[in-house]
């Protein structure tokens, strides 16, 4: 049996801690050893877009680089290189049709295009998946 | 391995997708060869009241060609074989007990969700 879990997402970036709690997740998921799927949809599909930039914050009175303004491109790339350090995998699919409607397909390198099809075949060749719709 | 797809956000975005994206998303799913059961929970039971009609959106001079149409969708995924439910006190509480639900519709009360969820290997909230 394999010990392969998945996740699908859906909430768009900078919206909801759901998206930070399920990114913790695949992390421990990825340091307990697991290979990790994961099924961006709706939303979701911006969080590995590749031009989020960072920018400086007045209220804060920082520039950018003290700012250090977290982006969730940068997080799936620290999972991805997380999952490389541990030598486990971790799969992460854009939902290819939510990403035409935002005009995201400019995505972060490890992570790819797919369908519906793929979320199903993930999930029936994993232990188990967890899903987090949108509120 | 059969699935439950547990539905509680309702309309959400039905006007931009022109439906409702755990329903389309159990459609794909099913095409691909996914065996799934359907059920309604909090605002979602109204997805099983047949007597819906969801205008188009018309802004400016911009007119929606299709509007959502999720009763439909519903139904057509129990045309396909999914099982659909939902929770009786949900439906209640709307007042749609006896209203004209979907016809394949399996009434389920709350204290009973343990046993159908139970028929389930997979159980996905949304």
């Amino acid at each position: 049996m394999s010990t392969a879990l998945s996740f699908a997402i859906m909430d768009a970036p900078f919206e909801n801690s759901r998206t930070v709690t399920m990114l913790r997740v695949i992390a421990e998921a990825l340091e307990a050893g697991h290979d990790v799927n994961v099924f961006a949809y709706e939303g979701a599909v911006a969080l590995s877009f590749a031009r989020q930039a960072p920018h400086a914050n007045a209220v804060h009175g920082r520039d950018a680089a003290e700012e250090n303004h977290p982006l969730p491109r940068v997080w799936i790339e620290s999972l991805l290189a997380l999952a490389a350090k541990r030598g486990r995998r971790l799969d992460w699919v854009n939902c290819g049709l939510c990403v035409d409607e935002r005009g995201v397909a400019e995505a972060i390198d490890g992570v790819r295009r797919g369908s519906p099809a793929d979320f199903w075949k993930m999930s029936v060749e994993s232990a188990n998946t967890l899903t987090a719709g949108t509120r | 391995m059969r699935t439950l797809q547990v539905i509680e956000t309702a309309y959400r975005a039905t006007v931009e997708e022109q439906d409702d994206t755990i329903v389309w998303l159990t459609h794909a799913m099913n095409g691909a060869g996914g065996e799934f059961g359907l059920l309604l929970t909090g605002n979602a039971v109204c997805y099983a009241l047949q007597e819906q009609r969801p205008p188009a959106l018309a802004l400016g001079g911009w007119t929606q060609s299709h509007a959502a149409d999720p009763a439909a969708d519903v139904a057509s995924l129990a045309a396909k074989g999914v099982r659909v439910y939902a929770v009786e006190e949900d439906l209640e509480e709307r007042g749609l007990l006896d209203a004209q639900l979907l016809d394949a519709l399996t009434v389920v009360p709350r204290a009973k969700l343990p046993v159908l969820l139970d028929e389930y290997p997979r159980v996905w909230k949304w």
